[in-house]
């Protein structure tokens, strides 16, 4: 019998922050722009141009590491990173190595069987690189000549460097989503991996299942999507696996996840490993954040998705609609709206996803483009809770009052889709047209329940339209259930 | 006291520069001299002197998030050796 094996990952996220300009300079951060139309001195690497930092970019690092749970230091420090790629036109990157400015921290993994929890190492802030186009062929590998774009250049990044708790590749997908998700609520991250605005790499050993000492490990880089994630480290996982049973080393490395293989591949091994010669950037002086600094900060907390999805579970959601509604900050956004117009969660809830979220699509619309909309959706939904129109109705209605913002009311109107307050004229349309179907009626006496749904729909015609099967159904069930109305 | 050359090459490769051996050896002799002249400062007394945190005492100046305005391209790609399509044009990298 094979030795059992078990994988170690920790996962390294780059986050480019969602700030209007970069990290130390005034230059916008617009995605998509014409090459080169985003730079200046500073971000261009020019002999003399000082670098003064963002004080915005500050804020959403530290807004991170508050919702992460990590410590938000008193004093951080930015170092310079010496490399040259023709991307990094300064020669260095300023980054943060000895006092990064959270420290500590973890992540929740929403697992069915209940949250494990991922420790995190630290969140530092630095400066991205700029952009290189490949010439003459599709990749780097074979390329003639490559051509740099600095519009990326100097956009501030967060990177999240989590302990290595993870166990498997499901494990580091859901790492990845639940990240992306709490940066995406907090609004400092716009969670684009196929931008690039959201980057991921992973580091991998393997180790004989229940010992401690971690093996080898091999650096993954280039995971820009969650299936690719999950490939890559499943695929890394097999070939450390691979290896160690046939007697080879693994060598300590970087690789890269090749989509066409299916595989990962040697990108540089330890002995060229670089040497960064870290020092503290002189051009840039300590980072000071008092209590009173982080208290104003924390303010800007909004509800996590953890407990967004804990509260909707606990109104009555299920589990999936709860992660449904939590999975999109938008969205969730909307129901807050709707909820705070006085419909209560469930209903707000069971609403917009069973009838809004088709109508949004439909129309291509996003839910934060319907947020003035929300009051009308919520007097649609308590009209039907109150019984004055039929659920029926609701989905008649439910677009022109979301989508087009019609009053419910006047619309309703309009339509003659009010129901009439129950006079009693139910029960005897209830009874008229049951008295006149004997035959299905004796169907269902003798136990063919399923002709049910037959009865109770002859009853809405006969009630044209202003029947509510809610309030139908009952009518028909005491009337089949009552032996005296032969 | 002259410096060990694997030691100068290190450096040299790191900085992308191409030294001759006798480069190299006159590097590792300047270089020598160079680290023994600040070896002169480890010899002051400092037991009782805090050490810095920083070379500059103060705390960072932050910026508003507010955009200014970018450099023209061409102002920008003037100073380049190669231009190609708004960009730099740069040699092969692998
Ligand atoms: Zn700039």
């Amino acid at each position: 019998m094979s030795t059992p094996w078990e994988a170690v990952i920790g996962l390294e996220v780059h986050a480019e922050l969602a700030t209007r300009t970069k990290i130390f300079c005034g230059c916008p951060t617009t995605f998509g722009q014409p090459p080169n139309s985003q730079v200046c001195p500073v971000c261009a690497g020019m002999p003399g141009a000082l670098p003064v930092l963002n004080a915005e970019a500050v804020r959403m690092a530290a807004l991170a590491g508050m919702a992460l749970g990590g410590i938000v230091a008193d004093r951080s420090r930015f170092d310079r990173k010496n490399y040259f790629y023709p991307d990094l036109p300064k020669g260095y990157q300023i980054s943060q190595l000895a006092m990064p400015i959270v420290s500590g921290g973890h992540l929740d993994l929403p697992l069915e069987e209940g949250p494990k929890r991922i420790r995190l190492i630290r969140i530092h802030l630095e400066e991205d690189a700029g952009k290189l186009v490949h010439r003459g062929s599709s990749g780097l590998a074979g390329a003639t000549h490559s051509l740099v774009d600095l519009n990326r250049a100097g956009v501030p990044l967060i990177e999240i460097v989590s302990a290595p708790d993870l166990a498997n590749a499901e494990e580091a997908r859901l790492y990845l989503q639940e990240l992306r998700l709490v940066l995406l609520t907090l609004g400092v991250n716009d969670g684009r991996l196929e931008e690039g605005s959201l980057r991921c790499d992973a580091n991998v050993s393997v180790r004989p299942a229940g010992t401690l000492a971690l093996g080898t490990r091999v650096e993954i880089k280039n995971l820009n999507s969650f299936k690719f994630l999950q490939k890559a480290i499943e695929s890394e996982i097999q070939r450390q696996i691979r290896r160690i049973e046939a007697g080879e080393p693994i060598v300590q490395e970087t690789r890269l996840w090749q989509e066409d293989k299916g595989t990962t591949v040697s990108m540089r091994s330890k002995e060229d490993a670089a040497d960064y010669r870290y020092f503290p950037d002189p051009d840039l002086p300590d980072v000071v954040l008092d209590d009173a600094w982080r208290a104003a900060v924390s303010k800007g907390l909004p509800e996590l998705p953890a407990a967004r999805r804990e509260r909707g579970v606990a109104a009555g959601l299920s589990r999936s609609e709860a992660h449904q509604l939590a999975g999109d900050p938008a969205l969730w956004h909307l129901l807050e709206t709707v909820v705070g117009h006085g419909t209560p969660l469930r209903d707000a809830a069971r609403w917009l996803l069973g009838e809004g979220l088709g109508c949004l699509a439909d129309a291509g619309l996003d839910a934060e483009a319907v947020l003035d909309r929300a009051g009308g959706f919520a007097r649609l939904i308590e009209l039907v809770r109150a019984k004055r129109l039929a659920t029926p109705s609701f989905r008649k209605l439910v677009r022109d009052v979301l989508v087009h913002g019609a009053e419910p009311e006047a619309l309703a109107h309009e339509r003659g889709l009010w129901l009439e307050p129950d006079d009693g004229s139910s029960a005897r349309i209830v009874d008229e047209v049951l008295r006149s179907l004997p035959d299905q009626v004796a169907q269902w006496r003798s136990g063919k329940h399923q002709v049910r749904g037959f009865l109770v729909g002859q009853v809405l015609r006969a009630l044209k339209g202003k029947g509510d099967p809610a309030t139908v159904g009952p009518l028909v069930d005491r009337w089949l259930e009552t032996p005296t109305a032969d | 006291m002259p410096i060990d050359p694997e030691e100068v090459r290190h450096v040299a490769r790191l900085a992308r520069l191409v030294l001759d051996e006798d480069e190299v050896t006159r590097m590792s002799r300047d270089l020598g001299v160079i680290l023994d002249h600040m070896a002169v400062l480890a010899e002051v007394p400092v037991d009782d002197v805090e050490a810095p945190v920083h070379a500059s005492p103060l705390p960072t100046r932050l910026r508003p998030d507010i955009p200014e305005p970018s450099l023209d391209r061409d102002a920008l790609l003037a100073g380049a050796p190669r231009v190609e399509d708004g960009m730099f044009r740069v040699p092969r990298i692998l």
